[in-house]
């Protein structure tokens, strides 16, 4: 498969040869950032995801929060399924869980604010 | 059943329902728009003729020299934004210098005493951004710059302080005249907000204007939209001129003014073209263009880097290129205001008495002794002393909570445009009372602040403000409540 | 009036930055004036991740960064004053601030100004069509989605493909709205690799580069735009106009630093870079007023605004403790394909250790060297296989080096070829 790198603004377009869950090769890199940048994206392709739930009785209406760990890519809209309906009351904490082992990863959504 | 029934809430219509207002007389104002001054009162070059522009003798000519010179008292009595900044008209090359002569001629004759030319040395003095290419200039000391929306909004206010009733959202779809019972005759208007019924008419709608009376009469009008176009500076570049200055035409046909706007800051425009439909106010890229490139002409260099926005604004044309006022030859009681173009806006205090002049004589109301001339004075932050701004906020904490950065606009003055006499409810409505979000970041970083006023004063969900009324609402729903159905 | 040693103005990254260096440095009393009713700025609003790695060596959403500089400067004690927003500064540094209270008056031994950039509105553009509603700035569209939970659209059209125009289209998609295309006028995009990738191809959003809006149609409501490509000189190509129907356009087309109290104060500004000139400290035009952070130039990374604003709050906090800065210094001349360079003098006697020159290029630039040079000798070299006006560029100068700059009449900083 043929993938952008997104190490520095060369951008440079690597096609990677993938058997099973294991890269073979890598081609157009332009240094090693860029072979091992390719072989997580073309195996294990993953994200930190970043959105907001909703905050009831706070300052504002939306609390952020992300993953605490990077989600396999193909799951970023599920996520985003489960966190629909969630609501938050203030006090919450930067790190505090909001949901838990969201759309099966294990990983949770925690918040990224602090709200009093 | 009114006795009078004014149709238009522009700078005209405002101007005859303020004058009105000095007579015991049921008055009401039908607009189809949610504010005054939605149309071409809102748009437009926001000046004050001195007058020598005007064919002698014509209604233009006759009303701009009558009503140029009630704006002092105007705008003291109603706190809008005026000034007295004097204009000039420039020559580029020695035939203009006729040009201008003619033009100093049609001035005396139209009343001005004060208009004299100057030479490129006096020019380059009292405007050193002007170009090297102007070689003399007309100077008419007055000349003058009001903000059109405010006046117009400050006449409607004053109004209803004085008891005329505003109805807006209220489309005229039919007018019809009517025998009553005892035989007198009244007006019937259908509209989009019901039936309103009076003794008399005044057509003062501006654009529609002509279809308003040919609802009711046999002569027929057609008022043509003439598109303008302009381009607002910052106000960081209100030094750029302190005159209106006007051009004589030139190879590109009529010229473009640049100006100060009462508000302090620089306009450049307008374009002008007939266009088709009375409702595009769309710019165009050509239009916005010939803007910059025929102001370059008067000046020696424009900032474009420092227009904040553009816009486009539609005159009242008529074929007769001159002002339709008074009532209509064969629909007594119809008090016709059509092709009220530039210069209209200088015009309108005079159109306004000429109203008021003619509705007195067919109903003899009596005076109305409880007249109040005063519109209550809103305090500005951003005009204010430090000291001054002490006090307001030691009697309001909110005079000390600035929701506008660039054009200090405090939550108090917001609170105050939504309870003022018209009830505005838009976004757009309240800029134009307050400026808030008329600065240079153009409510990029106040909009949400704003949403958030308007929804709580009015009680209404935020995705129920509107920018300027009807379907333009600013958000759609809240975060994840229209997931499509990729996320299932 | 009130006296304090230093007044930051402005709470965001930058005023948050100066006010630790400034208590660090010693100084007596500090006052940071914030018009919002938190701390943080911008960053409350940037709740995507990227944030802080050259700092903290981690991944931090905007706000997560904030948190921690925010924790720093109350471990220190420093006074806030929040929902007050100045409206008067003068030369001589006396400072006015409005809040509920009235008008707060404060003489300042130092001021550093720290209020950031706002973004260039559709009017700057001058694109033409209908002034409908459903036009944002992509901050303006980023604050109501992240801050308010309301959605300012359905289906979105983003103008202009910098960094805040592409997690935008990521943050509108993953909101529930449908993002038709990103429109780029430039040949390149300003952006990150990183977000282009993640931001636009993950969710299969097109990229037109060398495109731009030259329409808006609509009533009330937006109901579409026209886009068609530009040639070389950025001018639209009309036979390739088509259009797009949607109900929002955001415009991410560039930021400008926000200096009207900077005026004011009579501080010189650079038509290159919209802020003031600076000297190695980070002081203005006008002695004892500082500036740092995006009021100064726009940056890409918080981090070096950080770092820099810190430098400026410990130069202020100095001079209000009375270490006078020497005047004038060596002109940092911005050369080949260098589009300007901060700081834009620097005087050796004030410099207390490392310098970094922080740059802009041209254009883009492939295998090519930047370089500084002391008159004609080079002091700094390092190659590249790429620079572009996107990234602003640093390059640190150490203090032995600065030593050797006695002599010069001039610092050059330019892109060289290989």
């Amino acid at each position: 498969m043929t993938i952008i790198c997104i190490n520095c603004p060369i951008g440079c377009r690597m096609d990677v040869e993938v058997e099973g869950q294991t890269v073979i090769s890598v081609k157009g890199n332009n240094c090693a950032r860029g072979k091992s940048y390719a072989q997580v994206e073309c195996v294990n392709p993953t994200r930190t995801l970043t959105s907001t739930v909703r905050l009831v009785d706070g300052p504002m209406e939306a609390l952020s929060v992300k993953t605490s760990r990077p989600v396999p890519k193909t799951k970023l809209r599920q996520c985003i399924r489960e966190l629909k309906g969630v609501e938050v009351k203030p006090p919450v904490k930067i790190g505090d869980v909001i949901a838990r082992n969201i759309a099966g990863t294990g990983i949770d959504m925690v918040s990224t604010k602090d709200i009093p | 059943m009114f006795d009078c029934m004014i149709i238009g809430a522009g700078v005209v219509g405002c101007s005859i329902a303020r004058e009105l207002s000095r007579y015991n007389l049921d008055l009401c104002v039908l607009d189809k728009e949610e504010d005054a001054a939605c149309v071409t009162s809102k748009a437009n070059s926001g000046i004050v003729h001195a007058g020598y522009d005007a064919e002698p003798g014509s209604c233009k000519a006759l009303f701009n020299a009558r009503g140029q010179r009630m704006f002092e008292k105007l705008s003291r009595e109603l706190d809008f934004p005026f000034k007295r900044c004097g204009s000039i008209v420039l020559g580029f090359k020695e035939d203009d210098i006729a040009v201008l002569n003619s033009l100093m001629e049609r001035g005396t004759k139209n009343g001005l005493d004060d208009l004299r030319i100057i030479g490129k040395e006096e020019l380059s003095l009292i405007e050193p951004n002007i170009s090297e290419n102007a070689v003399a200039a007309l100077l008419a000391p007055s000349g003058g710059i009001v903000s059109p929306y405010e006046m117009t909004i400050a006449l409607a206010e004053n109004a209803t302080q004085n008891g005329v009733k505003f109805f807006f959202g209220a489309k005229v779809q039919s007018l019809e005249k009517l025998s009553g019972r005892s035989g007198g005759e009244f007006f019937r208007a259908k509209t989009s907000k019901g039936c309103f019924e009076s003794k008399i008419v005044i057509n003062a709608a501006g654009l529609f204007a002509d279809e308003i009376n040919n609802m009711l009469s046999a002569i027929k009008f057609k008022v043509i939209p003439r598109k303008g176009e302009y381009c607002l500076l910052d106000s960081s570049e209100a030094g750029l001129v302190s005159h209106t200055v006007f051009q004589t035409p030139g190879p590109m046909g009529k010229g473009v003014l640049a100006t100060q706007t009462a508000d302090g800051n620089i306009l450049l425009g307008p374009t002008s073209k007939d266009v088709l439909d009375k409702e595009d106010f769309s710019t165009t890229s050509d239009g916005l263009s010939e803007v910059l490139a025929k102001a370059s002409r008067s000046l020696k260099k424009i900032p474009t880097d420092k227009i904040i926005t553009s816009f486009a604004g539609l005159r009242a044309h008529v074929e007769s290129d001159d002002f339709i006022a008074g009532e209509s030859e064969d629909v007594k009681g119809l008090i016709n205001f059509i092709g009220i173009e530039s210069p209209g806006l200088s015009a309108a205090p005079a159109l306004g008495e000429k109203a008021a002049q003619i509705a007195c004589a067919i109903l003899s109301p009596p005076r109305k002794h409880s007249f109040n001339p005063f519109r209550p004075k809103t305090p500005r932050f951003r005009e204010l002393s430090n000291q001054e701004r002490q006090a307001l906020i030691e009697g309001d904490p909110n005079y000390g909570k600035i929701i506008c950065r660039c054009e200090k606009v405090s939550k108090a003055e917001i609170l105050a445009a939504l309870r003022s006499p018209l009830k505005p409810s838009s976004l757009d409505a309240i800029k134009r009372r307050t400026r808030v979000g008329m600065g240079r970041c153009q409510s990029g970083f106040c909009m949400m602040k704003l949403v958030g006023i308007i929804s709580e004063e009015l009680g209404a969900s935020p995705d129920a403000v509107t920018k300027f009324g009807g379907a333009s609402t600013l958000l759609v729903c809240r975060n994840k409540s229209e997931l499509k159905e990729e996320f299932e | 009036m009130k006296a304090v040693d230093v007044v930051i103005i402005g709470g965001g990254p930058a005023g948050l930055a100066a006010a630790i260096g400034a208590k660090n440095a010693g100084a007596g009393s500090i006052l940071v004036i914030e018009r919002d009713s938190r701390l943080g700025g911008i960053l409350n609003q940037c709740i995507h991740n990227g944030f802080g790695l050259h700092t903290f060596n981690e991944e931090l959403t905007g706000s997560e960064y904030s948190a921690r500089y925010e924790a720093m400067a109350r471990d220190l004690g420093v006074p806030v004053l929040l929902n007050s927003m100045v409206v008067d500064i003068t030369p001589d540094r006396r400072v006015f601030a409005v809040n509920e209270r009235g008008v707060q008056e404060l003489q300042a031994k130092a001021v550093v100004l720290a209020m950031g950039c706002r973004e260039r509105p559709r009017g700057s553009l001058n694109i033409a069509g209908s002034r409908t509603a459903g036009i944002f700035t992509a901050g303006t569209a980023q604050k109501f989605v992240n801050i308010d939970g309301w959605m300012p659209g359905r289906e979105v059209v983003v103008l202009g493909s910098g960094d805040i125009g592409l997690i935008m289209a990521r943050r509108m998609t993953l909101e529930g709205a449908s993002v038709k295309a990103v429109a780029e006028v430039m040949p390149y995009s300003g952006g990150l690799k990183r977000n282009i990738v993640q931001c636009l191809d993950d969710f299969g959003i097109p990229l037109l580069l060398s495109h731009t809006v030259i329409e808006i149609f609509g009533k009330d409501r937006l109901s579409g735009v026209a886009i068609a490509e530009v040639d070389e000189s950025r001018k639209p190509i009309e036979k390739t106009r088509r259009l797009v129907p949607c109900d929002t356009l955001l415009l991410s087309v560039g930021l400008i630093p926000e200096n009207e109290l900077s005026k004011m104060a009579g501080v010189k500004l650079s038509p290159a870079t919209g802020g003031p000139y600076v000297n190695e400290s980070f002081q203005t035009s006008v002695e004892g007023i500082f500036a740092c952070g995006n009021v100064l130039h726009v940056h890409d990374l918080v981090d070096f605004v950080s770092e820099e604003s810190e430098i400026a709050g410990a130069n202020a906090a100095g001079y209000a403790m009375g270490r006078g800065l020497s005047g004038g210094g060596i002109p940092v001349i911005a050369g080949n394909g260098v589009r300007y360079c901060v700081p834009w003098h620097i005087n050796p006697d004030n410099v207390i250790d490392k310098i970094s020159l922080r740059f802009r290029v041209t254009g883009v630039y492939r295998n090519s060297r930047v370089s500084v040079r002391f008159d004609d000798n080079q002091v700094f070299g390092r190659k590249s296989m790429i620079l572009t006006p996107g990234e602003m560029e640093s390059v640190t100068l150490k203090k032995e080096t600065i030593a050797k700059l006695a002599s010069a009449k001039k610092i050059t900083v330019s892109v060289e070829e290989g």
